[in-house]
């Protein structure tokens, strides 16, 4: 894999009015990584994350994504970035057959390109039974790997999940994890959000944010080292101490 | 294009699930004409009358048959004293009372002049009013044929001619209102609801971080309310011609272009409604209170603009249901053409360019 970065971020900060939701960070996410942003809730992450995918337009600094000015760019942003957000990604009262052809049309995907990457998803994700039911009755765990799927639907560079895992049992968790993996493997860049801790130890490299600042980036590893614990809750817990 | 048509798609699935809107989309209008046309009239029939003839000639009873033959009134009973008339008001019997004096006759006859009371329950003022009309003109007629009998001195015969709906038919002017409110209704409310749905649901995020645009999102929104609101509008024209016998004199073309002209009126309130409220509660609220009310009472719908106070008619200039009712009534009844309302139409064109602009700057604002 060539050490490229996708995602390069220096001094980018928002403000609403006086308030500084993100005060000047700097971070860059290395191609197929799994980069956990982490942070309590309110600490920034969303807001930072919604710059990036060019929801919401930053005060200053710089930020590039698969390429392209967030600024300037950021429709050619949108071609190249999947979402999952921490609300639903997919229609409930669609089904998931109609809720992949839908999003598979939107990024401008072929009939037979559709067709193709629905049978595929069926198979790997074992959806034969489910496919033509609406989304709104499958339980919590399918809905959110499919929408996963979904968000990958059209072979993005990037794929920025927001809370993916809030409100799941550990298990589906996992599994949950092991999808994250697989595109990771397939070259697919994930930049994930969380707040449950344990998962920052699945990450390559964790950042986390506190009062609108990166606090930490590095991998779970060395900054356990650096903070001489045993887990990264450990080390979110101490980071926190230390600020007040 | 294929991702505007897979869109629609999509909005036509949500449509057609949801109950409750198929309800309001294709229950409402037809219950609403149906109620306004059959239940709902400022028409009077059949009124329970009394009277009190303490006269009792051949004028009183010729007048008194007249009036009982009559389709408007039906006789109900003869009051033989004066209390008998305060309780036949009390008990709800009667709505009005005719009282003849002792000597109506004789001074018809001598003096060329008397007087007939006429009291009428006024608890619903409206009916009064009507009643009131009605009994001093079959009075009157009754006169004009014994001035015939007697004539001399000269007098002034008024020749009234009703035009554009000569039977008075309230069903004339509510179906125009109730076009104008379901329209209002449909395009507005269901829109503004269901972007607020997208924005509730999260998937709105969704939506802006694809590559879709945000006015093909919109677009694709409104779209099948136009189509949904069309084909509303012509099964409210189609009841009130063949069930309620409503002419249509002007051209239906030109009514369709004026129906659609409002439903993308209505349309566009509703993405201002949805820009400014962030949950599909405050969409409906907003929608029933800010729209269905004025629409309803200020438009010149049920109560009539002249005679509302001053401010009032200030502000019914700002409701576009006001100026499509006018257009609709003339077009229907009239069978005007364009070059008569070409000026309510503009009306109508620039408030909608107006809501539109307002829509484009606060979802540019809403997304920063």
């Amino acid at each position: 894999m060539i050490e490229t970065n996708v995602i390069q971020v220096e001094n980018l900060t928002k403000k609403f009015g006086d308030f500084i939701a993100v005060n000047a960070i700097t971070f860059e996410v290395k191609r197929g990584e799994i980069f956990g942003f982490l942070g309590a809730n309110g600490a920034g992450k969303t807001t930072a994350m919604k710059m990036l995918i060019g929801i919401s337009s930053p005060t200053s600094g710089n930020a590039k994504v698969a390429d392209f000015d967030v600024f300037t760019n950021s429709e050619d942003i949108k071609k190249n970035i999947g979402y999952m957000s921490q609300k639903f990604a997919l229609y409930d009262d669609l089904t998931v057959k109609e809720n992949i052809t839908f999003f598979g049309g939107i990024y401008g995907l072929s009939r037979k390109k559709i067709e193709e990457k629905r049978q595929l998803l069926v198979e790997e994700l074992g959806l034969q039974n489910i496919v033509n039911e609406l989304v709104g009755s499958l339980p919590l765990g399918w809905k959110q790997k499919i929408a996963f799927s979904v968000a990958l639907l059209h072979e993005p560079k990037i794929v920025f999940l927001d809370e993916p895992t809030g409100g799941v049992d550990p298990i589906t968790r996992r599994q949950f994890w092991e999808m994250i993996y697989k595109a990771s493997n397939n070259g697919t860049t994930v930049f994930v959000t969380t707040h449950y801790m344990d998962e920052a130890e699945y990450c390559d490299r964790v950042s986390i944010m506190v009062e609108g600042k990166i606090e930490a980036l590095d991998t779970p590893k060395k900054l356990k080292e650096k903070f001489k614990v045993n887990s990264m809750n450990d080390v979110f817990l101490k980071l926190a101490r230390n600020i007040e | 294009m294929k991702r505007f048509t897979g869109f629609i798609k999509k909005e036509f699935y949500h449509i057609f699930r949801d109950t409750r809107s198929l309800f309001i989309l294709f229950g409402m209008p037809i219950a609403q004409v149906m109620l306004f046309g059959f239940a709902i009239t400022n028409e009077i029939n059949n009124v329970d009358i009394a009277f009190f003839d303490k006269s009792k000639d051949v004028t009183t009873q010729e007048i008194i048959n007249k009036i009982s033959a009559s389709k408007y009134f039906t006789n109900k009973q003869i009051i033989k004293n004066d209390k008998e008339i305060e309780t036949v008001f009390k008990k709800g019997k009667v709505k009005a009372v005719l009282i003849f004096d002792k000597d109506f006759s004789e001074k018809l006859t001598k003096e060329n002049k008397t007087t007939v009371q006429i009291i009428t329950d006024a608890t619903d003022p409206n009916t009064a009013n009507t009643i009131n009309n009605y009994l001093s003109s079959i009075l009157k007629n009754y006169q004009l044929v014994i001035n015939h009998q007697i004539k001399h001195s000269p007098q002034i015969n008024p020749e009234t001619r009703l035009i554009y709906n000569p039977e008075l038919k309230s069903v004339f002017t509510f179906v125009p209102g109730v076009m104008t409110v379901i329209l209002m209704l449909v395009s507005a409310m269901m829109t503004s609801i269901s972007i607020t749905r997208e924005k509730e649901m999260g998937t709105m995020e969704i939506l802006l971080v694809s590559p879709i645009k945000p006015f093909q999102v919109i677009l694709g929104k409104v779209f099948p309310y136009i189509f949904l609101s069309v084909i509303n509008a012509v099964v409210i024209v189609l009841l009130s011609i063949f069930i309620f016998k409503m002419p249509v004199e002007g051209s239906l073309f030109l009514l369709g272009f004026e129906s659609v002209l409002f439903i993308i009126n209505a349309l566009s309130l509703g993405i201002l409604i949805s820009t400014i409220s962030s949950t599909q509660q405050t969409a409906m609220m907003i929608s029933l209170m800010g729209l269905m009310l004025p629409v309803i009472l200020l438009s010149g719908f049920i109560f009539p603009i002249s005679s509302m106070p001053f401010p009032l008619q200030v502000i019914s200039h700002i409701i576009p249901a006001k100026w499509f009712i006018i257009i609709i009534k003339a077009i229907m009844l009239k069978g005007v053409g364009l070059s008569f309302i070409w000026k309510e139409t503009l009306i109508i064109l620039f408030m909608t360019l107006i809501f539109i602009t307002i829509s484009i700057k606060k979802y540019k604002i809403r997304l920063e």
